[in-house]
């Protein structure tokens, strides 16, 4: 075995990039392999980028426990590591007369969960406050806590300021099997090779299952990709106040209608289970439910409004609820089995596990603690991820201050976004250096506007390839096997048949 | 932060904002500035080395940075100001701009008169909703365009074209010179969007199949494109079911259409043509806003580069009369309704006082083709104004149609001319 850790993180979504957060603050040698070329690019950068008050859960589950302890943790998470995050508040809308008793029963189980600054809205003070809304609106429920963020940019700042304080980040590294002595977990194999280690942590989102079985823990525990589709409306377009609920249905808390940190709509999701654990691809009959649900609350929203679509799976578990008398069989598992020394396992983190990934962090911590690891804090822990500069949220005063230090700021190369060089080239030397083209877009928002990167696509790749000193060819949408770009012209081919 | 005054600025140096900017130095306007995001001159005319450019203009066939440079050389001999690498980040209904570059940082121009010339951008996957994956190897033709002529880079091997638009037919030809496979061209519509005469030259002429009714199913693939599931689409674009055909390939290029864009205009207070999607303007082609004009592409899809020229001299003409407080203050308005078969017309209002001075020529694309002899008709109050006859109409080829000062007194007390494309 060539390195050696006290923790190896396997899987680095926001789960992962939070547990190694708030782990690096203790004298651990701490590696976070993710099998991706990027961190949070599956789930954590494809959800509905919310931050849920905690009503919704089963009263009982881990899932409501996790959630509603997680809440109060995100204002300062997010002033400590400086991402998007902004308390909203939420509505659930409940659409004619029939729907108003669902509404009593959330207060309930929201109360029954520890949820506070709920209250009920009229029909007529919801159209008053979001004009959009359905004229047949019949109340709301709104909770306060409810939040919109940057799921990305949270599990970013996470990851940056767990690198900050010593953690080690492996990037395209992909977990294959634990290596177990006298029942106990002492290493982890990878593609990469062998690393050894005192304790793993499971956090392998729509994979848990895979890493988990591999340890012989709950063979029973499987993972049932549910994918959820999305649109995304121009915001020149169409602008909502707030986020809205529709009352949830058995599956899932239904499609909604969300503003987000970067002011555009955002319509969604479907809930279907699947078999692939890959397959992100959307089609036509999820686009067209997402478009008719979310025109349920807000009949205005047109298909010419949108201006990208994109698809994300949750990584649905079937673990049952193990509080005495509840019967829930999907919760979170969050645990030290007892099958196998050195793992803490997680599975099932499916919604609201990104709301919930501060407190199943602090929950791992607890665990680790329970079990005898000494967990002595570092003197010089920095719980401080600083941001890095965004033109367009800028004042013209700081632009004109941040141009005369860095000229590359002065470049616009995203016109729809207003993302400039300077932005892209330091993303590429960032302590998670970006290294594709969605690497560069999840970080900056670039791309995403009405043009959908069809003005900065030849620039971005240009401006990547000299900064990571490589030809043009070889960048790539999203880690290897995705190149944009084939040959040079005027190469004589051999024959294509 | 830089504070400079200008008669006129013009926003983009396309073919419109080159014309735009020429004409308002020869109409007497002393300060003129061009601003450029790019670094250099001509817009999207660099990366169309094809010809077809300047016959009606130069009676010339020229490619498309030849067509520039010589409105770029004229700029130049003008002693026109420019301003490139720059990006024009707000725009203001008082004609204020505020830019960014590298060397100046933060800067701002305060002009008498603007000339909006951003040209268009490429309708996108996302807005035709193509279902599937998102791997790399999904490109808007005009992305490919730039990859293949000006930075001479291959974004694949074996391509599908969805749409038939004058860049998508153009490409396919440019990318099978380059030793590319071109497998097919798919249009939704039951005829072509782009030109007949890219048809002919860039499709026919390298045996690369069109196929009209039929779009992308499907794109199939993680990384990379691996294939697209191709289908045919009834009367109301519906999918057939059995009609899918699985077509191997590494590219989907996108040539579905031109979106005028007009994110500054808004900004300055413009009014936009929902059909159009750029600006409501009069024959100056002056907006609701005093003294901001708009030139060219951003104000409707042109078909022919050639009529863009012509569109941005009278914008900037329009603009220097402006600067200089000559331009008439219209006092007769009248509507331009598009009537039967026809989708839009430009300019949207007109002025019978301006009409008495000097000939006024209306744009126009249909809705549905008519592959007959047809007759362009202006009618106001029930009255014939004017007639010609053309061959044929295709909404891919925009129509025209002049008024002439005689037909001035016609319109006087008019509120409204309808422009109707009739079967002779």
């Amino acid at each position: 075995m060539v390195e050696k850790y006290d923790v190896i993180i396997i899987g680095g979504g926001v789960v992962g990039c939070m547990t190694a957060r708030f782990l690096s603050r203790y004298e651990l040698d701490i590696l976070l392999i993710e099998k991706a070329s990027d961190i949070g690019s599956a789930t954590s950068a494809a959800n509905t980028a919310l931050v849920h008050p905690g009503y919704d859960p089963v009263s009982g589950s881990l899932k409501a426990r996790m959630n509603v302890a997680a809440v109060p943790l995100w204002p300062g998470l997010s002033a400590e590591l400086n991402f998007n995050y902004e308390r909203s508040g939420d509505y659930v809308v409940a659409i004619g007369p029939e729907e108003l008793p669902k509404l009593d029963e959330l207060f309930e189980r929201g109360k029954r969960n520890g949820v506070n600054g709920m209250h009920f809205v009229s029909g007529d003070e919801m159209r008053r406050r979001e004009p959009l809304m359905n004229p047949d609106v019949s109340g709301a429920l709104f909770a306060e806590t409810g939040s919109i963020c940057d799921p990305f940019g949270a599990t970013l700042a996470a990851a940056e300021n767990a690198i900050m304080n010593g953690v080690t980040l492996m990037r395209e590294t992909a977990f294959e099997d634990f290596i177990i002595q006298d029942k106990r977990i002492v290493g982890v194999r990878t593609n990469r090779g062998d690393f050894s280690c005192r304790w793993a942590i499971n956090c392998a989102g729509l994979y848990s299952d895979f890493v988990m079985h591999k340890a012989g823990v709950r063979p029973d525990f499987k993972i049932t990709p549910r994918k959820g589709e999305y649109l995304i409306l121009d915001r020149a377009e169409f602008q909502l106040r707030s986020v809205y609920f529709p009352v949830p249905n058995e599956v899932s808390k239904g499609i909604l209608a969300t503003n987000t940190v970067h002011g555009n709509a955002i319509l969604g999701p479907t809930a279907h289970e699947q078999v692939d654990r890959e397959d992100k691809a959307n089609s036509s009959d999820g686009l067209q439910e997402v478009m008719e649900g979310a025109r349920k609350l807000i009949p205005a929203i047109e298909p010419r409004h949108v201006i990208a679509t994109f698809a994300g799976l949750r990584a649905a578990g079937n673990a049952p609820c193990d509080t005495p008398g509840v019967d829930y069989r999907h919760d979170f598992i969050v645990e030290i089995p007892a099958e196998v020394r050195g793992l803490v396992n997680l599975g099932g983190i499916e919604s609201p596990g990104l709301s919930s990934s501060p407190a199943i962090a602090l929950r791992v911590i607890d665990l680790l603690r329970d079990a005898g690891e000494p967990l002595k804090e570092k003197k010089d822990w920095n719980p401080i991820r600083p941001a890095r500069p965004r033109f367009r949220h800028m004042s013209y005063a700081e632009r004109q201050a941040v141009i005369q230090k860095d000229d590359r700021y002065g470049r616009m190369v995203c016109r729809c976004e207003n993302v400039t060089e300077g932005e892209i080239v330091a993303e590429v030397h960032a302590p998670i250096p970006a290294n594709s083209y969605d690497a560069i877009k999840r970080r900056t928002w670039l791309g995403t506007g009405r043009c959908q990167g069809g003005f900065d696509l030849p620039r971005v790749t240009h401006i990547l390839a000299r900064e990571l000193g490589q030809s043009e060819l070889e960048m790539t949408k999203k880690g290897p096997g995705s190149a944009f770009l084939t040959r040079l012209t005027k190469q004589v081919e051999e024959s294509h048949d | 932060m830089t504070e400079q005054t200008y008669d006129v600025v013009v926003v983009g140096s396309g073919p419109g904002g080159l014309a735009a900017a020429i004409a308002a130095k020869e109409n007497g306007a002393e300060k003129v500035l061009i601003i450029e995001r790019d670094i250099e001159l001509g817009g999207i005319l660099l990366q169309c080395i094809h010809n077809g450019f300047g016959m009606e203009v130069f009676k010339e066939d020229l490619p498309g940075p030849s067509y520039a440079q010589r409105f770029i050389q004229q700029v130049s001999e003008l002693g026109i100001d420019t301003l490139l690498d720059s990006m024009v980040l707000e725009a203001t209904p008082q004609r204020r701009l505020y830019v960014t570059n590298r060397k100046g940082g933060i800067s701002t121009f305060d002009a008498k008169a603007l000339v909006f010339a951003m040209g268009c951008r490429e309708r996108t996957r996302a807005q035709i909703r193509v279902p599937g994956t998102r791997p790399a190897g999904v490109y808007t033709a005009g992305t490919a365009q730039r990859w293949v002529n000006v930075e001479g880079f291959m974004p694949g091997k074996r391509f599908v074209i969805l749409g038939s638009g004058d860049i998508g037919m153009i490409m396919a030809r440019r990318l099978t010179l380059e030793g590319a496979q071109v497998e097919r061209v798919l249009e939704i519509m039951p005829y072509l969007s782009g030109l007949s005469r890219n048809y002919v030259q860039c499709l026919q002429d390298f045996n690369i199949p069109l196929h009209l009714k039929h779009t992308v199913k499907n794109i199939i693939g993680n990384k990379r494109v691996e294939a697209v599931e191709m289908a045919a689409v009834d009367d109301q674009r519906r999918i057939i079911p059995g009609s899918e055909e699985i077509i191997p390939c590494d590219t989907l290029l996108l040539s579905v259409g031109l979106i005028p864009e007009n994110e500054l205009s808004r900004q300055a207070g413009v009014q936009i043509d929902p059909v159009t999607g750029g600006p409501l303007v009069d024959s100056y082609f002056h907006t609701n806003v005093p003294g901001v004009f708009a030139a060219g592409n951003v104000v409707h899809v042109y078909d022919l580069v050639d009529w863009v020229t012509g569109a941005g001299k009278e914008a900037g003409r329009g603009a220097a009369l402006y600067a200089m407080g000559k331009l008439p203050a219209g006092s007769s308005c009248i509507t331009v309704r598009a009537g039967n078969n026809v989708r839009y017309v430009v300019p949207q209002r007109i002025d019978a006082q301006v009409l008495e001075q000097e000939p006024i020529s209306l744009q126009f694309r249909v809705s549905q083709p008519i592959e007959a002899p047809v007759w362009l008709e202006a009618v106001a109050d029930g009255n014939s104004i004017t007639r010609r006859s053309v061959f044929y109409a295709r909404p891919g080829e925009m129509l025209t149609l002049p008024l002439k000062p005689e037909m001035a007194d016609g319109l006087r007390g008019a509120k409204e001319i309808y422009i109707h494309v009739n079967e002779r």
